[in-house]
C-alpha cells in the first residue's frame, strides 16, 4: 500500500462551498465585543487610577499656583475676557511653563502610551491571541476595539480632570464660565483627545512591533521624554538646528536658523498641541508664528489687541489639528497593516 | 470525569445534533461535494527558504478523531493555522466545512473549535468570565451562553473552580478550560493543538477520555496534533505521520504498522546468561540458526532484550524454539514476549525509510 491509495480529494471543490444550515446567531460586530471588553478592563485596571492622578496632579498643581493671579484678574475683572479658561491657560508669574495646558501637554502623552503599550504583545505573551483570533471575528476588530476602548478611557480620564479643575474654579475662585468659553472648553477638549490618540496610536503601533511589553513601554517612555517633555525636545531641535542652519554668520543666518527651528519644532507633536490649546483656550492669541524677522515683530507691536472669535481661533489652529489627525492616522495604519500581517504564531 | 458530568453531557442533546450532521452530509452528497469536514489538496506553506509544509493531502472524515503526528516543527501547527484561516497558504486548498478558510474564514471560525498551543486565558478574569467573552464573540444571547458554558463547564470538569481568576489555574486546568472554550460555539470540528502537551499522566487520560466521548455522544470531528506519539495512539481513529512539513502516512495505527513495519512481528528475548564478548557472540549465532527467525538485533547495552523478527505465521514456532534453545545452549533466559509495534517505532522507522516512502508516492 502506497501514499497513493490514500482517499484522493473528490470534492470539486466549488469556491463557495455549502453554507452550513445550524441556525447560528447572529454575529456581534466583533469590534464592539473587544471594545466592551477592553474598557471594562481598563475601568477596573490600577493603571487608570495611576493615570487619573498623573493627568489630575498635573493639571491641578499649575493651577493652584496661577490661581493667586486669576484672583488678582478677578478683582478688576468686569472687562476681563473669558476670565474661566484662565484656569487652564494662565500660569503663575515667572514661570511660563507652568500652566495646565502645558503639563497636559507633557502627562497627557503617558495616558495614551499606558493605555496602549501592551494592547497586542501583552495577548500574544498571555497566549491569548491565538484564542481571540480563532473566534469569527475579523483580525482588524481586536486592533480597532482596543482602541477605541483606548480612546473611550482617555476620554473619561480627561474629562474628570477638566470637571475637577472647572469645580476648583467654581468652588474657591466663585468664577462661572460663559457659554462660549463652556464651547471652547469642549472644542480643547476634543484637541487633547486627538492630541492622546495620536500616543494611543503611537502605543499600539509599539505592542505590534515589539514583542516584549516592557521594551515596548521603554521604548514609548524615550520617545516621551524627547518629544513631550519641553526641556529635552527643543534641546535637541536646537541641536538639529545648529546643523542645518549654523545661525553665525551674519543677521539673516541668525534669522533662518530661527525659522528653521520653529519648523523643527513644529515637528513635535507637543509644540502642535501647545500652540492649538493657546489659542483656542484665550481669545486674545492671535498668532501662532513667535515673531523672527524685525518685520513680523513690528506687525505684532502694531496690531490692535482684539478678541478672536471662536471661529477665527478655530482657523487659525486648523493646520495643527489636521497634522495631529494625520499623524494619529499615519500610526494607526502602521500599526494596522502590520499587525494584519503578522504571523498569529510567537 | 464525574457520573454527573457524563449524564449532563449525554443529555446535551446528541441526537439533534446527529440529525444536523445528517442532513448536512445529505445535502453535501447532493451537490456533489466530500462529506469530508477537512480536506486540503497540495496545501503548502513557504516561510522564506523553509517549507513548513509541503503540498499536503488530508481528508479527515465526520465524527472521527484524527491524530496529527510528528516532531516539534513538523508543520503541524502550521497546517492548523492554514485550517482556521490564521494564515495564508503560499499554494493548494484547504476545505472546511465545505469552505475555504483563507476566503471565508469568519464562517469557517464558526464552525471550528480551536485549542491553540499552550493556550491562555486572560489572568484577571475568572474562568466563567473568559468563557463569556468567547459566547459574546460567537454571538451566542447572554442566557443561552451561561446555559452552554455551565454545561462545557461541566463536561470537563471545571465547575468547582469556574469562578476563581484563571491566573490561579495549574497548566493542566488550563488546558482543560481551554478545551471548554473551544466547545463554547457548538463547534461541528474540534482542533486541538498539543492537547497533551505538559500535562500530568492522569490529566492526559482524563483529556483523551473527554475527546473520546465528545466524538462519541456528539459526533464532533476532533483533529489532535502531537509529539507525543504512544500517548495519542489508543484514542485516534486514524493518524496522519508528518515529518518536515510532508505527510509520509496516513492510516490507522495497524494498516501504518504493516506499511512502514518490517512485515514481520518482533519477538524481543531477554537473556541473562550472555555477559561476555564471547557469550554475547555464541547467543547471536544461536538465535540467528533458530527456524523462521529473519534477523536478530542484539541489545544496544547488555540487559536490555534481544529483539528477533519472524514472519508473523512462524512468530509462534520461533517462541517454541527460541524456549528450547535458551534452554539447551544455557542463554539463561528471562523473559520473551511478542511486541506490538507502537507508534514511536512507526514514526521512527517511518521517517528513516522516507528516501523509500518518497519513491513509494511518486510511483
Amino acid at each position: 500500500m502506497t501514499a497513493n491509495a490514500e482517499p484522493i480529494f473528490t470534492a470539486p471543490a466549488s469556491e463557495d462551498g455549502p453554507p452550513a444550515e445550524r441556525e447560528l446567531p447572529r454575529l456581534p460586530s466583533g469590534w464592539r465585543v473587544v471594545a466592551g471588553k477592553e474598557l471594562a478592563d481598563h475601568l477596573a485596571s490600577v493603571r487608570l487610577y495611576v493615570l487619573f492622578l498623573v493627568l489630575g496632579a498635573a493639571a491641578l498643581i499649575p493651577m493652584y499656583f496661577a490661581a493667586e493671579r486669576i484672583r488678582a484678574a478677578a478683582d478688576a475683572a468686569s472687562g476681563t475676557p473669558s476670565l474661566f479658561l484662565y484656569l487652564f491657560w494662565l500660569s503663575p508669574q515667572g514661570f511660563t511653563l507652568l500652566s495646565v495646558y502645558q503639563f497636559v501637554a507633557m502627562a497627557a502623552p503617558l495616558v495614551g502610551l499606558g493605555f496602549a503599550f501592551d494592547a497586542i504583545n501583552g495577548e500574544r505573551h498571555d497566549g491569548t491571541l491565538p484564542r481571540l483570533l480563532s473566534q469569527p471575528i475579523h483580525r482588524d476588530d481586536v486592533i480597532n476595539g482596543k482602541f477605541v476602548a483606548g480612546l473611550a478611557a482617555i476620554s473619561l480620564v480627561l474629562m474628570a480632570v477638566i470637571g475637577v479643575i472647572s469645580a476648583f474654579g467654581f468652588i474657591r475662585l466663585g468664577i462661572i464660565p460663559a457659554p462660549n468659553e463652556i464651547i471652547r472648553l469642549i472644542v480643547w477638549f476634543l484637541f487633547t483627545i486627538v492630541y492622546v490618540a495620536l500616543w494611543l496610536a503611537f502605543g499600539l503601533l509599539l505592542s505590534v512591533v515589539i514583542r516584549r511589553a516592557a521594551t515596548s513601554a521603554l521604548v514609548g517612555f524615550g520617545v516621551w521624554l524627547f518629544v513631550a517633555i519641553p526641556i529635552f525636545g527643543p534641546l535637541v531641535i536646537s541641536i538639529i538646528g545648529g546643523f542645518i542652519a549654523p545661525g553665525t554668520s551674519s543677521d539673516q543666518a541668525a534669522l533662518d536658523a530661527a525659522g528653521t527651528q520653529q519648523f523643527l519644532l513644529r515637528l513635535l507633536p507637543s509644540t502642535l498641541y501647545q500652540e492649538g490649546s493657546i489659542v483656542i483656550l484665550s481669545p486674545q492669541v492671535s498668532t501662532v508664528t513667535t515673531p523672527a524677522t524685525i518685520g513680523q515683530y513690528d506687525q505684532l507691536q502694531q496690531q490692535i489687541p482684539g478678541l478672536a472669535s471662536l471661529d477665527q481661533s478655530l482657523l487659525l489652529v486648523w493646520p495643527h489639528i489636521v497634522t495631529l489627525i494625520a499623524l494619529t492616522a499615519i500610526c494607526f495604519a502602521a500599526a494596522y497593516i502590520r499587525f494584519m500581517r503578522q504571523e498569529v504564531r510567537a | 470525569m464525574s457520573p454527573t458530568a457524563r449524564r449532563h453531557a449525554s443529555a446535551a442533546g446528541p441526537s439533534s445534533r446527529r440529525a444536523r450532521l445528517k442532513a448536512r452530509a445529505q445535502r453535501v452528497a447532493e451537490t456533489g461535494a466530500s462529506t469530508a469536514p477537512i480536506l486540503t489538496r497540495g496545501l503548502t506553506k513557504r516561510y522564506g527558504e523553509i517549507l513548513a509544509v509541503d503540498s499536503l493531502d488530508l481528508e479527515i472524515q465526520a465524527g472521527e478523531i484524527f491524530g496529527l503526528l510528528g516532531q516539534n516543527g513538523a508543520g503541524k501547527t502550521t497546517t492548523i493555522l492554514m485550517l482556521l484561516g490564521l494564515t495564508e497558504p503560499t499554494s493548494g486548498r484547504a476545505r472546511v466545512v465545505g469552505l475555504d478558510p483563507a476566503r471565508r474564514p469568519l464562517e469557517v471560525k464558526r464552525h471550528v473549535g480551536y485549542l491553540p498551543d499552550s493556550v491562555g486565558f486572560y489572568g484577571s478574569m475568572t474562568g466563567r468570565e473568559n468563557l463569556r467573552y468567547t459566547a459574546r464573540l460567537n454571538g451566542l444571547p447572554r442566557a443561552d451562553a451561561d446555559e452552554r458554558i455551565a454545561e462545557v463547564l461541566e463536561h470537563v470538569n471545571m465547575t468547582a473552580r469556574a469562578d476563581t481568576k484563571t491566573e490561579t489555574y495549574s497548566r493542566g486546568m488550563l488546558q482543560r478550560l481551554g478545551i471548554a472554550d473551544a466547545l463554547v460555539k457548538s463547534p461541528d470540528i474540534l482542533i486541538l493543538d498539543e492537547p497533551t502537551a505538559a500535562i500530568d499522566p492522569i490529566g492526559v487520560v482524563e483529556i483523551l477520555d473527554l475527546l473520546r466521548q465528545l466524538s462519541d455522544e456528539q459526533g464532533i470531528t476532533i483533529l489532535l496534533s502531537s509529539h507525543l506519539l504512544s500517548q495519542v495512539q489508543s484514542t485516534c481513529d486514524r493518524v496522519g505521520i508528518f515529518a518536515a512539513g510532508r505527510l509520509i502516512g496516513v492510516g490507522t495505527v495497524e494498516e501504518l504498522s504493516r506499511r512502514f513495519g518490517e512485515s514481520s512481528t518482533r519477538i524481543e528475548v531477554t537473556l541473562d546468561g550472555a555477559a561476555s564478548e564471547s557469550e554475547l557472540q555464541h547467543a547471536h549465532a544461536t538465535l540467528k540458526d533458530l527456524a523462521g527467525v529473519t534477523r536478530v538485533l542484539p541489545p544496544e547495552r547488555p540487559r536490555d532484550p534481544w529483539t528477533l523478527l519472524a514472519p508473523p505465521e512462524r512468530a509462534s514456532e520461533v517462541r517454541v524454539a527460541t524456549l528450547a534453545a535458551a534452554a539447551r545452549e544455557g542463554l539463561g533466559l528471562t523473559a520473551i514476549r511478542e511486541v506490538e509495534p507502537s507508534l514511536d517505532d512507526i514514526y521512527r522507522r517511518a521517517v528513516q525509510d522516507r528516501g523509500l516512502v518518497g519513491a513509494g508516492r511518486a510511483a
